[in-house]
Parts: C-alpha cells; sequence; structure tokens
C-alpha cells in the first residue's frame, strides 16, 4: 500500500511536472510574445498613468479655482502648490474681511457726546469736528465712536482692539490732518480777511480820513466863505481871504478828488474784501463765520461810515453847494455892496472888524445911507422876493422836491441798501447768535442729553450690573446650590454608599458572623457529628475488633463516647442507650463467630432434634443422635419467604438458617433458629441470645452510624 | 454457652458414668472380695448399679431443664 501510494505520489507529481511544463514551454513562448507586446502594455500604461495625473491635477486645480478653501487646504497641505496655483489661476483672492464695527454704526450720536465728553481736543475742534461732522460722514468719523463703543460694549472680542487701534490712529491722524487744514485753511482765512479787513480799513479809513479831511476842507471852505461873506473885511484881508478861500476851495477839490479817489479804493477794497468774506462763506468754516460776521459788520460798517461819510461830504458839499451860492450870492452882493461902497467910498474896505475906528461919519453917514439904500433895495428885492417867493419857493420845493427825492431815493436806496445790509448784517449776526445760541442750547441739549444719556446709561448699566449682579448671583447661587447639592449629593451619596457598605460590610459581617456562627454550630454540630461519627466508628470498630471466637471489647467505652459526644442529641442518646447492657459490658460476637459457632450449634442441634419436653430421656437422646447421624439434609437450603407447618422442622429450619447465614442474614438465621423448639432451642439459646444481642448491637449501631452519616452529611451540607 | 451445656451434661455424665461406674466396681469388688468371696455379680451388680445411676442422673441432669418447678408458672400454650 506505501508502495502504491508512493506510486500515486509520484504519478501525481509527475502529472504535476507535466501540467506545469506543458505550460512552461507556452510560457516561455508568450513571454516572448509579451516581451515584444509587453512594450504597447507598457507604453499603454505609461499612458494610462500620465492621463490619471494629468486628470487628477486638473480636477484639483479647477476645483481650487471654485473653492477658495480647498485652494487653501491644498496650498496647505502640498508645498509648491501655491506656486502652481498661482500659475494657473492666478493670486488666491484674500479672505473678506469681517467688518466687525459696522454693527455699532447706529449708535453714532450718542457716541458723538461720549466721544466729546471723553475726548480731550479742545472745543474748537469739537466744533470743528461739529462742523466737520455733516462733511466727513465716511468711516473715520463713526469709526472712533465705533471703536469707543465697541471698547466699552465688547471688551472680550480679540480682534477688535486690532480692528480698534488702527481706525484710531488714523482717525486722531486724520482729523488731526483736517484740523490742521481746518486751522490753516482758518488761518489762512483769518490772515486773508485780516488782510482784506486791514486793507480794506486802511483804506477805508484813508477814505473816510480823506472824506473827512474832504469834509473838513469843505467845512472849512464853507466856513471861510461864510466867513468872508460874512465879514466884511478889507480889502486885501479879503484878498487873503480869498487867496486862503481859493486855497480852502482847490484843498477842498482836491481832497474832495482825492477822498473821491479813496472812496473808489476803497469801494474798490471793499469790493475785494466782500469777494474775500464771500469766498470765505463759501468755504463754510463755521469756526471763521464770526470772523467773518466781523468783517462783514466790519464791511458793513465801513461802507456804512463811508456812505455816511459820503453823505456827509455830500451834505457838506450840497451845504458847500449852499453855501457857496450864498456865499456867490453874498459876494455878488458884497460885489455889489463893495461896488456900491467902492462906488460911495472907494477907500474903504470890506472889512468890518477894524472899521470902527478908522470911518469917518461921512462915511458912516454915506455908509449908513448905503446900508439905508441897502436895506430898501433889500426891502424891495424882499418884497419882489416875498413876491415871487411861493414861486421860488414852489420852484425850489420842487427842486427840492426833486432833489429830496433824488437824495431820498439815494438816501433811501442808500439806507435802504445799508438797511438791507444792516438787516442781513443783523440777521446774520442774529442768525449767528441764534447759531451760537442753538450751537451752545444743542450743546447744552447735547450735553445734557449726553448727561442724560450718560445718566440713563449708567441707569441701565447699573440696572445692567444689577442684573447682571443679581443674574451672576442667581448663577452663583444656583451653582452654588448645584454645586451644594452636588456636594450634599455626593456627600450623601457617599454617606450612602458608606453607609450602604457599612450596612452591606455589617450586613456581611453579620452574615459572616452568623455564617460563622452557622458554620461554628455546624462546625459544632459537625464536630459533634463528626464525633458522634467517630464515636459510631469506633463502636463499629470495636465491633470489628472481634476475635472469632472472642467477643468484642466491650462496648461501654465507645458507648460512653457516643454519650459524650452527643450529649444533647436524645436521639443518639436514646440509641445510646438502646444498647443492651450485655453489649456494654461485655460485648458482642462478630457474625463471624456466630457463624462459626452455628455450625456446632447446628451440630448439637440437629443430635437433639428430637428431645423436647416430653421425649428427654437418654434413650431419646440415643435415637436423637442417630437420627442426626442417618439423616441428611441439605447444608443450606434457601428459606421461603414464608414458613409453612412442615419447614418448622428442626432441620429444614436449621438448613435454612444456615444458608441465610451463609448469605450474611443473621437476622433470618436468629428468627429461624428462634422457631427451634425443645432441646435444640435450649442448645441454641444461648447462641441465640448472643445473635439477639449482637443483632440489636449492630442495630442500633447501624442507626446510630447512620443518624451520624446523616447528622454529618446534614452538617456538611449546612450552608 | 448454651451449646456447651449439653456437652457438659455429657461430660458429667461420663465423668459420673465413670464414677459411678468405678465406684460401683469399686464397692462391687469390695464387696465381692468383702462380702460375697470374690463372686463377680457383685461387681456385675456394682457396676450395674453404677451405671444405671450415672444413666438416671444422666437422664436427670439432661432433662434438668424441663422439669417443672412449683414456683415456675407455666402457661400453656393452646395447641
Amino acid at each position: 500500500m506505501l508502495r502504491v501510494c508512493l506510486k500515486g505520489a509520484n504519478s501525481a507529481a509527475r502529472k504535476c511536472l507535466c501540467g506545469n511544463g506543458v505550460p512552461l514551454h507556452p510560457l516561455q513562448q508568450c513571454r516572448s510574445y509579451t516581451s515584444g507586446g509587453s512594450g504597447s502594455s507598457a507604453g499603454k500604461i505609461v499612458a494610462a498613468s500620465v492621463l490619471t495625473v494629468g486628470g487628477g491635477v486638473g480636477g484639483t486645480i479647477l476645483y481650487a479655482n471654485w473653492d477658495p478653501k480647498f485652494r487653501a487646504n491644498v496650498e496647505k497641505s502640498i508645498p509648491y502648490s501655491d506656486q502652481v496655483f498661482g500659475l494657473a489661476l492666478g493670486p488666491a483672492a484674500p479672505p473678506p474681511v469681517i467688518n466687525k464695527p459696522r454693527k455699532v454704526e447706529p449708535v453714532q450720536i450718542s457716541s458723538m457726546s461720549e466721544m466729546w465728553k471723553d475726548s480731550k481736543q479742545p472745543k474748537a475742534k469739537e466744533v470743528e469736528k461739529k462742523a466737520e461732522q455733516p462733511d466727513a460722514e465716511g468711516p473715520p468719523a463713526p469709526a472712533p465712536q465705533e471703536t469707543l463703543e465697541a471698547a466699552a460694549k465688547c471688551t472680550e472680542c480679540e480682534h477688535e482692539p486690532a480692528v480698534k487701534e488702527r481706525p484710531e490712529g488714523e482717525v486722531a491722524a486724520r482729523l488731526a490732518e483736517q484740523d490742521k487744514a481746518e486751522q490753516d485753511l482758518l488761518t489762512s482765512l483769518s490772515s486773508n480777511l485780516e488782510d482784506a479787513l486791514g486793507s480794506t480799513a486802511k483804506v477805508t479809513l484813508q477814505a473816510i480820513g480823506a472824506q473827512e479831511a474832504a469834509l473838513q476842507a469843505i467845512a472849512q471852505h464853507t466856513r471861510q466863505l461864510r466867513e468872508a461873506m460874512e465879514a466884511e473885511a478889507p480889502p486885501d484881508k479879503k484878498s487873503t481871504q480869498w487867496r486862503v478861500l481859493e486855497d480852502a476851495l482847490s484843498e477842498r477839490s482836491r481832497s474832495v478828488d482825492e477822498a473821491g479817489a479813496a472812496v473808489l479804493k476803497a469801494k474798490a477794497e471793499l469790493d475785494k474784501l466782500r469777494g474775500v468774506i464771500d469766498g470765505a462763506k463759501h468755504l463754510k468754516i463755521a469756526a471763521a463765520r464770526p470772523s467773518i460776521l466781523a468783517a462783514e459788520e466790519n464791511l458793513h460798517s465801513m461802507v456804512v461810515d463811508l456812505d455816511s461819510v459820503v453823505t456827509r461830504v455830500q451834505t457838506a458839499q450840497s451845504e458847500a453847494k449852499i453855501v457857496s451860492q450864498y456865499s456867490e450870492l453874498v459876494n455878488e452882493a458884497k460885489a455889489q455892496f463893495q461896488k456900491e461902497l467902492n462906488s460911495i467910498t472907494p477907500e474903504i474896505q470890506a472889512n468890518w472888524k477894524g472899521l470902527t475906528g478908522k470911518l469917518t461919519q461921512d462915511d458912516l453917514n454915506s455908509l449908513i445911507a448905503h446900508a439905508h439904500r441897502r436895506i430898501d433895495q433889500m426891502n424891495r428885492e424882499l418884497a419882489e422876493q416875498r413876491v415871487r417867493e411861493q414861486i421860488h419857493i414852489d420852484s425850489a420845493l420842487e427842486q427840492q422836491k426833486l432833489e429830496d427825492k433824488k437824495a431820498l431815493e439815494v438816501a433811501v436806496s442808500t439806507a435802504l441798501e445799508h438797511n438791507r445790509e444792516q438787516m442781513r448784517l443783523e440777521q446774520e449776526k442774529k442768525v449767528e447768535e441764534t447759531r451760537e445760541v442753538m450751537e451752545a442750547e444743542m450743546r447744552t441739549q447735547l450735553r445734557r442729553q449726553a448727561a442724560a444719556h450718560t445718566d440713563h446709561l449708567r441707569d441701565v448699566l447699573k440696572v445692567q450690573e444689577q442684573e447682571l449682579r443679581s443674574e451672576a448671583e442667581e448663577i452663583l447661587n444656583s451653582s452654588l446650590m448645584e454645586k451644594e447639592t452636588e456636594y450634599r449629593r455626593l456627600t450623601q451619596d457617599q454617606l450612602d454608599s458608606f453607609t450602604l457598605d457599612m450596612n452591606a460590610a455589617y450586613a456581611r459581617l453579620k452574615g459572616m458572623e452568623e455564617a460563622i456562627d452557622s458554620h461554628v454550630i455546624a462546625e459544632e454540630e459537625a464536630r459533634k457529628a463528626h464525633q458522634l461519627w467517630l464515636s459510631v466508628e469506633a463502636l463499629n470498630y470495636t465491633l470489628k475488633t472481634a476475635a472469632l471466637n472472642d467477643p468484642t471489647e466491650p462496648l461501654e467505652g465507645a458507648v460512653q463516647a457516643i454519650k459524650e459526644s452527643c450529649a444533647e442529641d436524645e436521639f443518639a442518646q436514646a440509641l445510646a442507650t438502646a444498647l443492651p447492657s450485655e453489649s456494654l459490658s461485655r460485648g458482642v460476637y462478630s457474625e463471624a463467630s456466630l457463624r462459626a459457632r452455628f455450625y456446632a450449634i447446628r451440630q448439637l442441634a440437629r443430635r437433639v432434634a428430637l428431645i423436647d419436653e416430653t421425649r428427654n430421656s437418654l434413650y431419646q437422646y440415643f435415637l436423637s443422635y442417630l437420627q442426626a447421624m442417618l439423616l441428611f439434609e441439605k447444608a443450606q437450603e434457601a428459606p421461603p419467604a414464608k414458613l409453612s407447618a412442615e419447614d418448622l422442622d428442626t432441620f429444614k429450619l436449621l438448613s435454612y438458617a444456615a444458608y441465610s447465614l451463609e448469605h450474611g442474614d443473621l437476622e433470618l438465621a436468629a428468627k429461624l433458629v428462634n422457631q427451634l423448639k425443645g432441646e435444640s432451642r435450649r442448645v441454641a439459646q444461648d447462641w441465640l441470645k448472643e445473635a439477639r444481642l449482637t443483632l440489636e448491637t449492630k442495630q442500633v449501631v447501624s442507626l446510630l452510624s447512620a443518624y451520624a452519616n446523616a447528622v454529618g452529611l446534614g452538617t456538611t451540607m449546612a450552608p | 454457652m448454651s451449646e456447651k451445656e449439653l456437652g457438659k451434661k455429657l461430660d458429667r455424665c461420663l465423668a459420673d458414668s465413670a464414677v459411678k461406674l468405678g465406684a460401683g466396681l469399686g464397692l462391687g469388688i469390695v464387696f465381692s472380695v468383702v462380702f460375697f468371696k470374690r463372686h463377680t455379680w457383685p461387681v456385675a451388680f456394682g457396676l450395674g448399679m453404677g451405671l444405671g445411676m450415672a444413666y438416671t442422673n444422666c437422664q436427670n441432669d439432661l432433662r434438668a431443664p424441663y422439669l417443672i418447678q412449683r414456683n415456675i408458672k407455666v402457661i400453656a400454650k393452646r395447641q
């Protein structure tokens, strides 16, 4: 079989080899084919890999183009990918700046007041800022408020400071710039204004001065004229007077011209100033307003002064004209008078003052006459005049009316102009004042509002603080409570668990104690049982100590031991006491001995089988002996279950008993032996007694041992 | 031991019979020698008497247990 297996294995191996060998060659052949075809497959592989890689890269780039986060991820993870992306897609768009301060915009006004309160900038700047507010509505202005708000409200925002810092600096810089620019502008403006004002004032003053001078000149001229007219001075003085008058006149004309030129210049300057003021007004810088206003006022006042001066000059001029007319008339009259006087008194000079001592009576008379004549003339002229008065008056009135009208118109116009200007100025002043007042009021209101706001804020903050505090307290309390309850619970749990443990331990201890006690008891029991059992065993052993023909040792000791070992056990005690005293004192015979003895008894019982009460002579003895010699029965015969009458034969009984003895049934043997009658019975009496004793003892001992076993079993089975 | 009783009894019987026989013999011999001029009949008589006495003693000994004594009450079981 081994050979068969080997052969089979060989054949199988050979077949395998053949099987491998057959494709081997084709494989080799194929190899040559594949080497040729491998080039194409390699090319295919290369192409496929290139395609895959390209596809992957392209897909990545496309997706990065679509999703910037993905792009960022890839750039982060793969080095140099950002360059590739930069080449392919261009630079990545910067992440959108989260404009957090935007949310705080609505709170501009209050924050403005806060800013006012908080800012340590001078009031001008505040005003500037206020003026700036309508201009700079961009982020720089709200930014500081926002930042302040942000600083006030969200202090936890961490990148707020980053957002805060820069705008504040920028804003401050920008504000500073603006302030500087404003300041510059203002200074320039004010300087311009001042310059203009100064120049205008100068010019105006000059004009006014010139006008005044003109006025003065006119007045002087007029006065001189009047004087000249009214004073009849001697001709040389008069000529000096006239010369002075001419000088004055020339002076007046010159001064008037000068005044006119100055006025023109002043007017030009005023216009320039007005232009400058307008320009300044166009700049709309509030701080310049008062200066503008002042400039305007100055301008106006200058204009007014100029105009007044001009009017004064004009009135003076008109007066002068009147006076000149009058003077002309007077001069005419004087001339005429002079002529007349000259005609009358050629040597008298028209000089009243020095005339008093120089005139002669004739001269005086002639003078008086002339004077009278003159008076008459005058009266006549007066009458004429009176006559023509009305006409003259009318014409003069008309003229005057016209002139008045003209003058009125002019005056009205100028006054209107002035008034308008005044009113405008007043209005502007009022406006300015009201603006100031309103600004002040607004400031106060705003301040009040700010104060109210701060109060409100304070209140709100207080309330909030209260709320927060209460909340925090609540939270604290609740958390405290929680923690406390937790702690309590934990401690309680601990306690409980501890108590539980303790209880458990205690219970266990108790249980253990009980168990131990029960164990002790059980042990005790077991010990007792063991003791009992031992003593019973000892008893058993003592039972076994029976030599063949000698009884056992007296069971007393063992029984005593049993009695001691089972002091509380009534059953055992009963059993122990149930032992027959013979066994106690003398011991019992063993079954073997009894069995052995039985045979002798059997022999004897056989021999005396016939002997009983009736037959007990010696002859019967002989006969019985003979019977025993001659009668053969079975040595051992199984006893039936029920003994019938014929079974009560001695020999049968003996054979039954022998059988039962041989089969270890001492009891049955004893029972059977008990059925013997007569002498056989008497012969077997002792044996029977012994058997009975043995049986009793054995029974008791077996009971005891069973009991001990049971108890022992019970104890061993004890929980 | 009750079983040894019979043996004992028989021993006693034998001993007694021996004694009786011996005694009888002896007395017989004596009587025969003394009184009956060495006849053998007193010896036989003596032996016989001895034997008979022994027999009777043995029998009585063997019967002893069945003798009803007056002070023993016997309850007769009706058959």
